[in-house]
Order: C-alpha cells, then sequence, then structure tokens
C-alpha cells in the first residue's frame, strides 16, 4: 500500500464530490432534513387525546370528574354532544378518538359509595394510542374515585384510611417519557447507515460506467489502495454529519448527551466505517449505480428502521426475528447511542456491542476488498 | 539475446460463443510502431485489453516487456501506458488535475514531475488548457491528454486503442507526429485503427478480422500477399460501371473505391483494354484505366472479401 496512491484517489474522489451539487446535497443536507423530519413528526408519545363528552347527569359531581379529564395533559375535551348518534359522528369523521359517557344517576350514586359506571368508548382502529388511552382514562378515574372514597370514609368514620399498596413510580435516565430522547439517538443511527451505504454505492460503479476504471485498472494501483482511497473523503463527511447531528440532538430537540462524547464519535466512527463499506461492496458487486444505489437503500433502511431496536424493542419480536437482528449492525449502534446518550454509560458495559460492529465493519472491508477484482470479464 | 516488446502465443478470448480473439500469435520489437488494423468488432480491443492484462484469456499466453500479462499482471502495468477506446479520463478534474492523479498513481517522483508535466503537456500542445475540465476539451484534446497521461510514468510500451477515432484530420496528424517523435525515444507503440492510411505510417502492421490475424508484416509485405493486380478505372457513371464490369467479368474481384473503380485480376496487361471495351459499348463514359500498386485498402477489401465468401 502505497500512501502516495491512497492520497491521490482520496483527493480526486473529494474533487468529485465538491464539483457536483447533487452528491454534496445528498451528503449534508439529505441526513440533516431526515434528522428534522423524522424527529419531529415521529414521536411516539400520545398527549391531548381529542375527546367527545356526553354529561347526563349535568351536576357539580360529574362536572368535577369531567374536568379532571380536561385538566389533564393527556386529553382535550373537543365537544360536548347529547346522544350516541352525534358522539359516532365525532369518532367516524375523526374528531375525537373517545368519546365518555357520563351515567345519569353519577352524583346520586357517588354520594352512596357504590360503583358507578362510567362509560368510555376508544377509537381502536389505532390501537396503539387505544390502549395508552384507555390507560390514561384509568388513571384518572381511578385518582378521582380514590379521593371521592377517602372523603366518603371521612365523613362516614371520622377517620381517613390508606391504600395498602402506594406504587411509586420513579423513571431512570428519560424521567419525562419522552420518546424524543430515545428516537433522535436511535434516529441518528439509521439516517447514518442509509446515508452512508448510499453515498459509496455509487463511488465504484460510476467509474465502471463512466468507462474511467479500464483507464484506472491498467495502472499499478492496488485494490485495496483505490478502495482506502475511496472511502476516506465519505469517512470525513460521514464524520461531519455526526457532529452535525449530535448538534442538533443537542440544541434542537434538547436530548441530553450523559455519556462521553469522544466515545460516542469513536463508535460513530466504527459504525460509519462499516456503513460505508456496505456500499462500497455493494458497488464493486453490481457495477451499476442505479441497482448500487437501489440496493443500498433496500439493504440498509428498512432493516435498520425496523430491526435495530430504534422504535420497535427486540424483545417483543418472534424469536426467529430476533435472531436476524444480529445481522443488522444498526442495532449494536442504536444501543450503543441509547447507552451513551441516556444512560451516560461507558465501554465497560457497551465492550460487546462495540466489539461486534467493529467485527461487522472488519468482515465488510474485507468483503469489499476480496470482491473488488482489477479485471474486465 | 533481447526479448520482443511484446509477444503473444495462441492467445485467445471468448464471450459465449463469439471468438473476439482467436489464436493470436505475434511479436513486437522493442522501439517499433505495430499496427493492429481491422474492422469494427474485428477483436482488436480485445487483444488491447489482453495484452494489458485487464482481461485474462481463456487459452494461450503473452509477455509484455518479459512479463506474463496473467501471472505477473501488476509488473506489466507498471512498464506499460494505456489509452482506452472510450475516453477514461475524469471529466469533472482539471487538464493538470488528472495529469497529477496518474503522477501519483504511476509513483512518479515529486523530484522532477513538475518538469515532467510540464513537458508532455507543450508535447500535446495542452500548456493553455491547463486549468480546463477535461470534459470541456475538444475530442482532439482529449486524446492528446490521454496521451499526455498514459506517458506520465515513461512507460516501455504504449498500448493506444482507437486513438484517432472520431477525431478531425488535423488533430489526427497532430496526433500521429506526437506518436513519431516518441518512437525516436525508443517507446514501443501498439495502436489500433480501422484508418488504413494511419497502417501505413506504423513499422509493421497485423489484419485482425473475426478474431484472427490474417496479414502480418509491414505495410509493403502486407500488400504483396496480395495476388493479382489492381486495374483503376475511371469512369463518368462508377456505380453503374462497377455493377457491368462485375457481370462481364465473373473472374475478376471488382470494387468501388470512392468514385474509382477497383478490378482486381491475374491479367493486368488485357484488362486494362477490356474494361474500357465492355463500358463502351454498354455506353459508359471511361476516361481511363491504369494499372496501380495495391493500397491497404484494396488488401483488406481483398482479404476481408474472401474471408467472408469463404465463411458464407
Amino acid at each position: 500500500m502505497k500512501p502516495m496512491r491512497i492520497f491521490a484517489v482520496a483527493r480526486k474522489e473529494f474533487l468529485h464530490i465538491f464539483r457536483d451539487p447533487r452528491s454534496l446535497a445528498m451528503a449534508i443536507a439529505i441526513p440533516m432534513l431526515l434528522l428534522v423530519l423524522f424527529g419531529y413528526a415521529l414521536t411516539l408519545d400520545v398527549d391531548d387525546v381529542p375527546i367527545a363528552v356526553w354529561d347526563r347527569d349535568a351536576t357539580p359531581a360529574s362536572r368535577d370528574f369531567i374536568s379532571r379529564f380536561s385538566a389533564s395533559p393527556y386529553f382535550t375535551i373537543v365537544r360536548h354532544v347529547d346522544g350516541y348518534e352525534k358522539a359516532r359522528h365525532c369518532i367516524d369523521s375523526g374528531e375525537a378518538l373517545a368519546f365518555l359517557v357520563i351515567p345519569e344517576d353519577f352524583s346520586e350514586t357517588a354520594s352512596t359509595g357504590q360503583e358507578i359506571p362510567v362509560q368510555f368508548i376508544v377509537d381502536g382502529s389505532d390501537s396503539n394510542t387505544a390502549t395508552i388511552a384507555m390507560g390514561y382514562a384509568d388513571t384518572v378515574a381511578a385518582t378521582w374515585s380514590r379521593r371521592v372514597m377517602m372523603e366518603l370514609e371521612q365523613r362516614l368514620a371520622g377517620k381517613s384510611s390508606s391504600l395498602p399498596v402506594d406504587m411509586r413510580p420513579r423513571v431512570w435516565f428519560n424521567p419525562d417519557m419522552e420518546s424524543k430522547n430515545y428516537i433522535i439517538p436511535g434516529l441518528i443511527a439509521v439516517i447514518m447507515m442509509v446515508i452512508a451505504a448510499l453515498l459509496t454505492s455509487l463511488t465504484v460503479a460510476r467509474e465502471w460506467e463512466r468507462g474511467t476504471m479500464e483507464q484506472l485498472i491498467s495502472t499499478p494501483v492496488k485494490g485495496p489502495e483505490l478502495i482506502l482511497g475511496k472511502f476516506l473523503p465519505y469517512f470525513v463527511i460521514g464524520m461531519f454529519d455526526v457532529f452535525l447531528a449530535v448538534l442538533m440532538g443537542e440544541y434542537m430537540f434538547h436530548v441530553p448527551l450523559r455519556g462521553s462524547a469522544a466515545l460516542l464519535f469513536f463508535m460513530a466512527a466504527i459504525f460509519l466505517a462499516g456503513a460505508l463499506s456496505v456500499g462500497m461492496l455493494i458497488s464493486i458487486v453490481t457495477k451499476s449505480q442505479l441497482l448500487a444505489s437501489q440496493l443500498a437503500m433496500v439493504v440498509t433502511f428498512l432493516p435498520s428502521f425496523l430491526l435495530s431496536g430504534f422504535m420497535y424493542a427486540i424483545a417483543n419480536m418472534p424469536r426467529p426475528i430476533q435472531v436476524m437482528t444480529h445481522l443488522v449492525p444498526a442495532r449494536y449502534f442504536v444501543a450503543l447511542l441509547k447507552g451513551i446518550y441516556l444512560k451516560g454509560i461507558g465501554l465497560e458495559i457497551l465492550f460487546v456491542e462495540a466489539g461486534l460492529l467493529a467485527v461487522f465493519g472488519i468482515v465488510v472491508v474485507l468483503l469489499a476488498n476480496v470482491k473488488f477484482k482489477k479485471k474486465l470479464v | 539475446m533481447m526479448q520482443p516488446a511484446i509477444a503473444s502465443e495462441n492467445l485467445s478470448k471468448s464471450f459465449g460463443p463469439v471468438a473476439a480473439v482467436d489464436g493470436l500469435t505475434l511479436s513486437v520489437d522493442h522501439g517499433e510502431i505495430f499496427g493492429l488494423v481491422g474492422p469494427d468488432g474485428a477483436g482488436k480491443t480485445t487483444t488491447m485489453r489482453l495484452l494489458t492484462s485487464i482481461m485474462d484469456p481463456d487459452s494461450g499466453q503473452a509477455r509484455v516487456c518479459g512479463r506474463d500479462t496473467v501471472s505477473e499482471a501488476e509488473a506489466v502495468k507498471e512498464r506499460i501506458g494505456y489509452m482506452s477506446q472510450r475516453f477514461g479520463l475524469y471529466p469533472d478534474l482539471s487538464v493538470m488535475e488528472n495529469m497529477e492523479f496518474y503522477a501519483d498513481i504511476y509513483g512518479v517522483p515529486r523530484k522532477g514531475r513538475a518538469e515532467k508535466i510540464e513537458r508532455l503537456l507543450s508535447f500535446s500542445n495542452l500548456t493553455p488548457f491547463k486549468k480546463r475540465h477535461a470534459g470541456n476539451l475538444s475530442g482532439g484534446m482529449k486524446q492528446k491528454l490521454g496521451l499526455a497521461c498514459a506517458l506520465i510514468h515513461t512507460p516501455e510500451v504504449l498500448f493506444l486503442d482507437e486513438p484517432t477515432n472520431g477525431v478531425d484530420p488535423a488533430s489526427r496528424r497532430d496526433f500521429w507526429r506526437i506518436l513519431y517523435q516518441l518512437l525516436k525515444e525508443k517507446v514501443t507503440i501498439f495502436v489500433s485503427t480501422a484508418y488504413l492510411d494511419e497502417a501505413e505510417r506504423c513499422n509493421r502492421i497485423g489484419l485482425m478480422h473475426e478474431g484472427r490475424l490474417m496479414a502480418l508484416g509491414t505495410p509493403g509485405q502486407v500488400k504483396k500477399l496480395m495476388r493479382g493486380s489492381i486495374v483503376e478505372v475511371r469512369a463518368a457513371r462508377p456505380r453503374q460501371a462497377k455493377e457491368i464490369l462485375k457481370k462481364s467479368l465473373p473472374d475478376a474481384e471488382v470494387g468501388l473505391f470512392g468514385d474509382r473503380v477497383h478490378v482486381v485480376t491475374d491479367t493486368p496487361e488485357n484488362t486494362e483494354a477490356e474494361t474500357i471495351r465492355i463500358l463502351s459499348k454498354a455506353g459508359v463514359e471511361v476516361s481511363g484505366a491504369r494499372l496501380i500498386e495495391p493500397s491497404l485498402e484494396d488488401v483488406f477489401v481483398s482479404v476481408l472479401g474472401k474471408d467472408g465468401g469463404r465463411r458464407e
């Protein structure tokens, strides 16, 4: 390996990128755009669930109960209705996701201490939101009930009692339970994987298509020199992207970075090396820019998005799929990023993920070198 | 005893059922300019690729600069310069950047490199265009840049695959002037061309057709390979004259060369008079018929014609 040749290839590749505004835009602007787009759009938090209310009792007690819903950050009362037909219309049109019905004898039953049936109808077409909304509704109702019960007991027995178990949950790492805090780190991993593979997927194929490769392979340049030289500029750009993404996470999305920034960039470098090599390998094998870019997209985007644990917990997947996720490099990087970002842990805990990421990178780099032939067929 | 610059033996390469190069055996000496001549699809480019070690043959072997093109491919590549038929440089890089890139790739020492590049640029009249992007050069200038890049490391053997294809006549002449200068510097040149006037300028030529070498030797020797003599007929309506002569002289080969008709015959003395007689009788005005030296084109058409006939 001659450094002179590696740098010659790297320099040439840099010139290609900087003289082609489209490739520069793809390298810098698109990852940022994706981060903004997904960062804002991809929120798994359920709040302000719009509900319609039918208060058939219309007493101070029922109004007090309803006010617990309107006061909660999780619900917004969009409409008061009088009848199932109207409520149904609200849900059909999507104006409301749930419908609360207070029975006529609400305050009467409440004063006797008996159980009051309150109906809560939820739009189940989005089952995830429906489940969460039901949980919120349960909590609101339970809190209200407990207070009413305690008041009742105090009035009757003259003393207050407490419940047998008083659970005090406390959330670590993400106390506000904001989904962006774990989505943004995962998103950085997914976007880097896709962009890195896309960038390099064109580089070797372009030379074959333009006919410049025939000239190049007639020279004594060695395969590894060519691959490393082509790799370097994209690596620099990729690391710059990571840097921008981390800055955006910090200042735009306010995701706390609790761990070591140095470790974060070190791991990003290893991940990037593997992701860039995937694109390079695809480019070498296909020799066609169109095919290579499409293949790079398919091979990286879906697995990274679905199987990395970025959005869907790997532990909840069926066993065979869980095994498959081990082949998705983004899986390790997502785990690393979440660990460093939210838990602030270091290599002493993350060494397995870090090691596997390195193994992945090495395997792909070797494969790319083996697959590159300085011959026409 | 010095080894030849290029020596191939029974070199063959097929693509599926098509034999692109079929049992090619030739040898080129140091300091020689060898022309590989043939029509499109004759196998010239494949031959180039086999000899430059960028493609492996199915069978046979070749040595370039004394190195085997398969087992010592890298050693071959260090000693040769190659210019592919398709423009192989980077259009978005300037003339200078392309030169610098190939200088680095070939490991040309930094010391003395600037002077070398300057010399190559002035040699190919590219000095005023140093900063121009290669993609914006004219066809002729592109070819000269390709040549300059292929010469950056002072190769022993230079392979040029149809370097003047699609280049205007003035640039072609210019290009050949440069090649002759290179010969003075003892560079061996292996050039392929479909232009016969260029073939005439080579020390030796090989006529290639359908993957096989049909003739090999100096242009003079190759011309002598032609049986019979040529009578050139100048007639007012050459196309019609050709048809008439073809019918009247079944033993002779009759072909149209520009506005003249060439009649290949074993009995030139009789033919001269006979063609005039036949054409006059048919009412075609003849301004002359004379015996001429065969050109390479005649040989080419004759060789390919015979071969084509045999294959059909």
